[in-house]
């Protein structure tokens, strides 16, 4: 029984609950990190370890934080950690840390981290928690790598830095598509992904505001024109 | 010197527009854009916030943090870089609890406005990251305050614009899947690709 919630924490955000496509967190840091596929797997793993240890400490203290100051307290937590990620880039990374730039620190209020922490691990045991924060994790991930595959293979012919298409600049057949490689381009990547998982999972779709009604059929003309 | 300032703030408002241009703010631009009134409300906070805690930030970096920083103390040799991002985050939170109590008793009216938004804003990255691209530029205190006014005014004007936008198209019949968020995502692309033409523009 407890196999079966653990399969589920972890395997409901991939697709079915994902934090970016339904639930609206963690857009920010998303979009400007995805020009370059080794840039975003880095980030992917930064963000998904913050989120499974935060997630991890907040539910170990959970008994123990008072309502009034939660937000504070769970700042405090999560900036711990994104300074260790960040410290650890430097050391190890120099390189895509520069990259990276300010948006190692934006991992501190990249809503995911913060929504989880507040949505499940102020109320679930730690492991689960934990479960939670890494299925989370990836499920940001999948929508990353996916927008950075196809910003990197189609906006400059490589992956990972490697040449696939051959560019017409380097003698090659491959037009690159500029357009992909400026950062708005993500937003409509993330737009088409979101249609394409609606079109799979249709209790996804969101209710119209209002009901447009239906054409009136009635042969009276007269009663048309007062309807009008 | 007038001319100077007024030049930081036409950067920040629509070269570098914090949430068209730096992609900030992204999760609550996105999920509060559906009326204008309630984006204007947020878009409000968001700038008495910026204006708020950029200059405070400004002097904790320059007084405190940076290299060297305490020698007013006495002290020499320091570099307290590394806490950083969490004193920041720590004077966003404490400022918007302030600025919370603060309304709550002298300008009901206002709070009652502002006043379920103002929690939000404390994990609004456009915040935080006002103050981080303050420390990458190097400003100066009052170049700051310039600063901070500008990137929430650039973040409020953005969020009304995509209200309106989708107020608009409220009546338009858009296929199933890409109802709601799907197009929010398509507009914002194509709002920032219209943003980058201010792009050229050097002042």
């Amino acid at each position: 029984m407890n196999l079966k919630r653990y399969q589920e924490v972890i395997i409901n955000p991939l697709i079915k609950e994902n934090p970016i496509t339904l639930q609206i967190l963690g857009i920010c840091s998303a979009l400007a990190v995805t020009n370059n596929l080794s840039v975003t797997m880095v980030m992917c793993v930064a963000v998904t370890s913050v989120i499974s240890f935060s997630n991890l400490f907040i539910s170990l203290i959970r008994n123990y934080i008072p309502t009034s100051i939660r937000i504070i307290v769970q700042m405090t937590i999560i900036a711990s950690l994104v300074i260790v990620v960040d410290e650890l880039l430097k050391a190890y990374d120099y390189e895509t840390s520069k990259k990276l730039s300010v948006f190692v620190g934006l991992i501190i209020t990249n809503c995911i981290v913060m929504g989880r922490a507040e949505a499940f691990a102020m109320k679930e045991k730690p492991f689960v928690s934990f479960l939670d924060g890494l299925g989370n994790g990836i499920g940001y991930s999948i929508i990353l790598i996916g927008v950075a595959f196809i910003r990197e293979l189609f906006g400059s012919g490589t992956l990972f830095g490697y040449e696939i298409l051959p560019l017409v600049s380097n003698g090659g057949w491959y037009m690159g598509n500029n357009l992909l490689l400026l950062p708005p381009s993500s937003f409509i990547i993330i737009g088409l992904f979101i249609w394409l998982i609606r079109s799979l999972q249709k209790e996804q779709v969101e209710e119209d505001d209002f009901v447009v009604s239906k054409h009136s059929t009635s042969p009276d003309l007269t009663k048309r024109e007062i309807n009008v | 010197m007038f001319e100077h300032y007024l030049n930081i703030f036409i950067t920040t408002v629509f070269i570098e527009n914090i949430a068209l241009s730096l992609f900030l703010g992204m999760c609550t631009f996105i999920a509060i854009s559906k009326k204008i009134d309630a984006a204007f409300g947020l878009g409000v906070a968001v700038i008495v916030v910026c204006l708020l805690t950029v200059p405070l930030n400004n002097l904790i970096y320059n007084y405190i943090l940076r290299e060297d920083a305490l020698t007013w103390l006495g002290i020499e040799g320091t570099n307290l870089e590394f806490v950083e991002l969490i004193s920041y985050i720590g004077v966003i939170a404490a400022s918007v609890q302030i600025l919370e109590m603060f309304l709550d008793k002298y300008v009901p009216a206002l709070y009652n406005a502002l006043g379920q938004f103002l929690p939000l804003i404390t994990v609004n990255c456009a915040i935080l990251g006002a103050s981080l691209f303050m420390v990458e530029k190097d400003l100066l205190f009052t170049e700051s305050i310039v600063y901070g006014f500008g990137a929430g005014f650039g973040w409020a004007l953005a969020i009304v614009v995509l209200a309106g936008i989708r107020e608009k198209l409220k009546y338009s019949d858009i296929p199933e899947g890409l109802k709601g968020l799907g197009t929010t995502f398509i507009i914002v692309g194509l709002m920032s690709f219209g943003f980058m033409s201010f792009g050229g523009i050097s002042l």
